[in-house]
Formats: C-alpha cells, sequence, structure tokens
C-alpha cells in the first residue's frame, strides 16, 4: 500500500509565557513588573506544557523531528502520556495549526474530528445542523443531501430532524453529532478521544462503524486515545509518543506493552533543595513526595494508601492549597482533591508536609500516578507537575475469583442476605 | 533533509509553515463555497430566534432610530437636512451606515467568538468575515426595501425628492461600502485578539466614524473650512452619492469617489493580509 501521510521532521515550537493576556492593562502590568524585576505575573497562569518550565527557558518543544509514513488502509494508533505531543501532532494533522518546522505530504480528502458537534447551532434544527456541520468538516452540500438519511437513521432522530437541537436530550445531540462525523467521506479520519462520548451502546455502534470503514473502504484512521482497549479494538499500528518525540512504532499490541511499561514510574522521588534538576519553581520546590501503604508492607486492594509531600514554599502571606490529582493508567482522573495549607493568608516561607491517606477498598488494583498543583487563592497555579509518582496496587482475591475485577472502585460492601419465600 | 525518492508519488496538499503573507488562499474559500452560504443562513436564521416579533425587528431597529434622529438632530438640534423630508434623509443615512457598520462589528469578532471552533477543525478562516458581509447585504436589502417604499410615498406625494440615473451606482456604492466594513473588520479581528479591549473602542469608534460621515448632517452644512476633513472620510463620498442618487440632495463628487475606490482597494489587501498572518499563529496564542 502507498504512504497516504508522510510526515517529515515536522517540529512545534511553544512559547511559554509570554502569550497574549488578551487585555493592555496585564500587558502593562506584566511590563511593570518586568522593570522592577519581578516575576511576570501572568506566566504560570494555564501554561499547558508545564514539563519544560523547569529548565527556565521560555520556549518548549511541543514535537521534536518526528517522522513517520501511514499506509494506505491503516488504523493507526498515537499513543502517549498527557503532554507527550499527541493533541499537538493532531492539531497539526487536521490544519487547525501549522508546524514550526517540517511538513507532512497528504494524499486525499482528511476528515478530523477533534470533537464531535463542532459548530452546532442549539437554535438551528437537527437538519440544519446536518448540514452546517457537515460543511465544516469539509462536505460539500450535494454529498451531505445523499447521505442525510443514512444520518439521521444512524442516530435514530428522524422523529425530531425539524426540532431545534437545544431541545434534544444531550444523548441524541452527541447521536447526533457523531452520526455527521461517522458518515464523512474522506480518504484519512483523524480522531482524538471522541469515542469517550455517549451511551455504551452507541459507543460500540460507532466503533464498529469506524471498523467496517477501514476495512471494506480502505480508508485511513488516525486515532489518538487515553483509552488503551479502544486502541487495541480498533487499531491496527501504533505510535508512541514521548515527551514530543517519538519513542516507538509497531504494531498496536506491541506499543500499548511499550507504552505501559514505559510509563512506570517510581513510588517516592526526593531532592535536595540546591540540586540542579529540582522538581519546582520559584514559588514551590517539591522535596520529597513518597507512597506507602497505610498498613502492611505493599500496597493492594486492603491495605489502604498513604502519600506524603514535603515542600518548600517561597509564597509569603498567601492562602496556599496542594491539590493531589489521582490517575489510573486508563488516564481517568480519580480524584481531585485540595488542602489548604493557609486559609487566612498566612502561608509562611519554609518546609511543608502534607500527609494523606486513602482507606483500604477505596481503589481496585492497577497502576495509578499522582499529579499535584499547587495554588494560590484557589485560583493561581503556584507550580504543577504530571505523573509526579506511581504506584501499583495489588489484586486481593474476592472469595474463589483471583482475577482482578472490573472497575475503579473496590469496596467493601456488606449485603445482608435473606431468602424471602 | 527531504530525501529525494519522490517515487512519482503524487501528494494532494503539504502542511508546512507558510510565510508566504499574500497567500491568502481564495481557492481554499471557493471550495468551501457551501460553507459560506450554511453560514449566511445561520446568521439570517438564528439571530431574531425566539424573539416575539421575530424579522420584524429588521424594521423596526431602522424606523426607531430614524424617529430618535428626527427629534433629536432635527427637531431639537435643528440641523438641517437640505430641504429633503427628515425621514427620508434621515432613514437613507441610517440604511447605509448601518451596513458599513454590522458589516465591521461583526467581522471584527471574527476570532474571538469562533476561537472553539478554530481550534478543533480547519476551513478558510475568510470564509467566516465573508459571510458577514453577505448576511448583512440580505439585511441591508430588507432595510433597503422600508427605504424604498417610504421614499416612494413621498414621491408620488410630490414632496422634494428627486431620485435619479445614478440610482444605477447603488451596486458599486454596497461595493464599496461592504469592501470598508470588511477591510477595517480584518484588521481590527486581528487587533482584537492579542488585546480584548478594542471590543469597547472600536464600537465606540465605529459611532464617532458617524459624526465624521454626513448620516445625519448634509455636506453643506459643513463650512468650508472642514468639508476637507470630512471628504477624506472613505465614507463620506459614498453616503453623499447614495443621497444624491435617491433624494436628489447631496453631492455626488468624482473624485472623491474615486479617491474611497483606491482607499477601498487598499484597506482591502491590507486586511488581508494582516488576517492571514493573525489566522496562522492564532490558534497558539488564544
Amino acid at each position: 500500500m502507498r504512504p497516504v501521510i508522510k510526515v517529515e521532521n515536522v517540529s512545534k515550537l511553544y512559547r511559554l509565557g509570554e502569550i497574549g493576556t488578551g487585555t493592555i492593562s496585564h500587558d502593562i502590568n506584566r511590563w511593570w513588573a518586568k522593570m522592577r524585576g519581578k516575576d511576570d505575573p501572568f506566566s504560570q497562569i494555564g501554561s499547558e506544557n508545564d514539563r519544560s518550565i523547569n529548565d527556565g527557558s521560555d520556549y518548549a518543544w511541543a514535537l521534536k523531528d518526528i517522522n513517520f509514513e501511514v499506509p494506505q488502509g491503516d488504523v493507526l494508533g498515537i499513543i502517549g502520556r498527557n503532554g507527550a505531543g499527541k493533541s499537538t501532532l493532531l492539531k497539526i494533522l487536521s490544519r487547525v495549526t501549522l508546524p514550526t518546522k517540517g511538513g507532512i505530504n497528504v494524499k486525499g480528502r482528511v476528515a478530523s474530528l477533534l470533537e464531535v458537534g463542532t459548530g452546532f447551532h442549539p437554535e438551528l434544527t437537527g437538519r440544519e445542523n446536518i448540514f452546517l456541520n457537515g460543511a465544516i468538516l469539509g462536505m460539500t452540500k450535494a454529498e451531505i443531501k445523499r447521505k442525510f438519511d443514512e444520518i439521521v437513521d444512524f442516530a435514530g432522530i428522524a422523529k425530531y430532524v425539524d426540532t431545534p437541537v437545544k431541545r434534544y436530550s444531550s444523548g441524541m445531540y452527541v447521536r447526533l453529532a457523531f452520526a455527521v462525523a461517522a458518515h464523512l467521506d474522506s480518504e484519512i479520519l483523524i480522531m482524538d478521544e471522541v469515542l469517550a462520548v455517549g451511551d455504551a451502546e452507541f459507543q460500540k455502534k460507532c466503533l464498529g462503524k469506524m471498523g467496517d470503514v477501514s476495512r471494506n473502504e480502505g480508508r485511513t484512521i488516525l486515532f489518538v486515545s487515553h483509552n488503551m482497549a479502544s486502541v487495541k479494538s480498533l487499531c491496527t499500528q501504533g505510535i508512541v509518543l514521548h515527551n514530543g518525540q517519538y519513542a516507538f512504532e509497531g504494531t498496536t499490541h506491541d506499543a500499548v506493552n511499550f507504552y505501559q511499561q514505559n510509563s512506570n514510574l517510581n513510588q517516592f522521588v526526593n531532592f535536595s533543595l540546591d540540586s540542579e534538576d529540582i522538581l519546582g519553581n520559584a514559588n514551590i520546590k517539591i522535596l520529597e513526595f513518597k507512597v506507602e501503604a497505610l498498613t502492611g508492607d505493599y500496597i493492594s486492594v486492603s491495605s489502604g494508601v498513604s502519600f506524603e509531600c514535603t515542600f518548600y514554599n517561597e509564597k509569603v502571606g498567601i492562602n496556599l492549597d496542594v491539590t493531589f490529582e489521582l490517575v489510573n493508567s486508563e488516564e481517568v482522573k480519580i480524584f481531585h482533591h485540595a488542602a489548604l495549607i493557609s486559609k487566612d493568608r498566612d502561608s509562611k516561607r519554609g518546609l511543608y508536609k502534607v500527609k494523606g491517606h486513602l482507606s483500604p477498598y477505596i481503589l481496585n488494583a492497577g497502576q495509578y500516578k499522582f499529579n499535584i498543583i499547587f495554588g494560590e487563592n484557589q485560583r493561581y497555579v503556584l507550580f504543577k507537575e504530571s505523573e509526579v509518582v506511581g504506584f501499583d496496587i495489588a489484586n486481593e482475591s474476592l472469595g474463589s475469583n483471583t482475577e482482578t475485577l472490573p472497575g475503579v472502585l473496590r469496596p467493601n460492601i456488606s449485603y445482608e442476605i435473606d431468602f424471602q419465600k | 533533509m527531504i530525501e529525494d525518492k519522490a517515487e512519482d508519488l503524487d501528494w494532494d496538499f503539504r502542511i508546512e509553515a507558510n510565510n508566504d503573507p499574500l497567500n491568502v488562499g481564495f481557492s481554499q474559500v471557493w471550495k468551501y463555497r457551501d460553507l459560506l452560504m450554511l453560514f449566511v443562513k445561520r446568521d439570517i436564521v438564528t439571530v431574531y430566534k425566539q424573539t416575539i416579533l421575530g424579522p420584524l425587528w429588521f424594521f423596526i431597529q431602522p424606523i426607531l432610530t430614524t424617529i430618535t434622529f428626527m427629534f433629536i438632530f432635527g427637531n431639537l438640534a435643528g440641523i438641517s437636512t437640505d430641504g429633503v423630508p427628515q425621514i427620508l434623509f434621515y432613514l437613507s443615512g441610517i440604511t447605509i451606515w448601518n451596513y458599513f457598520n454590522e458589516t465591521l462589528i461583526q467581522t471584527s469578532k471574527t476570532f474571538t467568538e469562533n476561537a472553539p471552533i478554530f481550534g478543533k477543525v480547519y476551513f478558510p478562516r475568510l470564509v467566516l468575515p465573508l459571510s458577514k458581509v453577505i448576511s448583512n447585504l440580505l439585511k441591508f436589502g430588507i432595510q433597503f426595501g422600508l427605504f424604498l417604499i417610504t421614499l416612494l410615498v413621498y414621491y408620488f406625494l410630490g414632496k422634494d425628492v428627486y431620485p435619479n440615473i445614478y440610482i444605477l451606482l447603488t451596486p458599486l456604492l454596497l461595493l464599496l461600502m461592504g469592501g470598508l466594513g470588511l477591510g477595517f473588520g480584518l484588521i481590527s479581528s486581528a487587533l482584537t485578539t492579542k488585546y480584548r479591549d478594542l471590543t469597547f473602542l472600536i464600537a465606540f469608534g465605529v459611532q464617532l466614524l458617524m459624526y465624521a460621515t454626513p448620516v445625519i448632517y448634509p455636506m453643506s452644512s459643513i463650512s468650508d473650512k472642514y468639508q476637507m476633513y470630512i471628504w477624506l472620510n472613505p465614507l463620506t463620498s459614498i453616503v453623499e452619492s447614495f443621497k444624491y442618487a435617491y433624494l436628489g440632495s447631496g453631492i455626488l463628487d468624482w473624485f472623491w469617489l474615486s479617491y474611497s475606490c483606491v482607499f477601498t482597494l487598499i484597506l482591502l489587501i491590507v486586511g488581508a493580509i494582516t488576517f492571514n498572518r493573525i489566522e496562522k499563529s492564532f490558534v497558539d496564542t488564544v
């Protein structure tokens, strides 16, 4: 099969900090801070690729020298951790943003689904939205007309096609949006986690439709997802990105394995205050973060989890808070929970230690990792870091069943059983 | 290091950093003409949905403005209308002015209002401002109809209105009005991406600009000393020509009309280049 996409040395540079603040007063404020030799008051807010801030440079390579080819008819999964550059790559392939260096040759029409229902207008009817959304995704009016009945049928909204979509249930809305997308007549389809919407049955239908299309019509699909299960079931080939660089290419099975083996994190990190590669910035420096079993020798479903973070705070007189975010191996956020360190603008410079624990029988067995976010007045991010530490929760058999049970939680439920008649 | 094994593979297009400011991409806009028309339809259909009076608002707005102007400028301030019935004088000015005003204000919001779409899907961005020019032309058509009816009534009542052959200039005048609105709009859309404050400044600026254009006063009421400055406003000759053609009062000055044509052309080129530049970096900086 000939390649239909050829990515050549694609790199994307993002400038950090100095992005537009939005208003003139903010810019003057920033300039004033700079003149007095202070920190840019806006630099830390919402900068996505924070891993790279630590080296003190204003620029970060979201992608660096990416090269690969996709043969026609392949279903390629793109996997990687948060911030690995997956979304940037998809955006470049979708022509939403341009690469800083390099280029991509493309053969055929590209439809990209970074979102379903882009441009849907709540006041317009289902019919009008099908046309508008289809056209936004690159279809001509004639093409949409030809597929119209099929789309309505697939979404199962025939009765409501002339009702404004704001009257739709959210399920109907998503089904309609997806139906338009699924009927795109392009040779190449680019998708970003859009399958994470809708009910399970409809998801299956969509996955099936995507699979059919690639098998029967020779369409090429590029698919980014955090859901390893759907990557495995849909894709034939996979590539792994790591910190903006190309890390692995192979069959889906190998790629998923590579990804999972290489995403293992330490259960414990510590740094000394004066070391070069310390985790932190001018506000916060993390000295230690460790995860342990609450009881017993190792972490298991029944042991509970205790976590402890020691950090050095530089910001005096603010409301300091630290948020712990737990993420599982499917990149699902399990919780996002904050500890208020100081409530009355009385934070002190110096060492703080925060300790928390999760009782036994909450989390199911599996791999987990912690993100940590330090905030000021619960509004500004002082410092944040993803995947600081990782840990495994070992399984424990339930009765005679020794396999890991499905589900995110593994609660201890006591049942009352009564034979009624 | 693009290795040279082209192996007679034909590619449809190449995605790369495009630094050619003149590559505005009109061919792409043509490809997406269906989308352009659907955007126009969306604008027209959705504006007055869920309002009681619906499309009637297209008429109510100019009528109320005209009445307000008649009261304030005509009666309180006593500004002359050159012998033209006040209602026609103001209605003509408002009708053509609104086209410029709405086009400018709406195109200037291209990036700020469509940021979510722009971040998710590719289509030639120029489609959006162009759709505003067209949808506002349709709105103009409706208000223009109102103006024509009023004009005919007054004409047959034998009032002082003298529509003449220069009515044929209307397409050119509309092209210029739309072009100026689009040109200014494209430039302000690029500027407002960096500074949101400018949105307010633009709304305010356009309002001021109206007073520098003979919308509520005739050119003849301006003293010779200031005439030159008013003519330098590229909108002046368009509004005056429009009034001259339909009402027979006003000044049709070919020199200043040509000046407006050149001005519009240059403005559109500058606007397209600015827009093109911002379009490329917008998603990364917003």
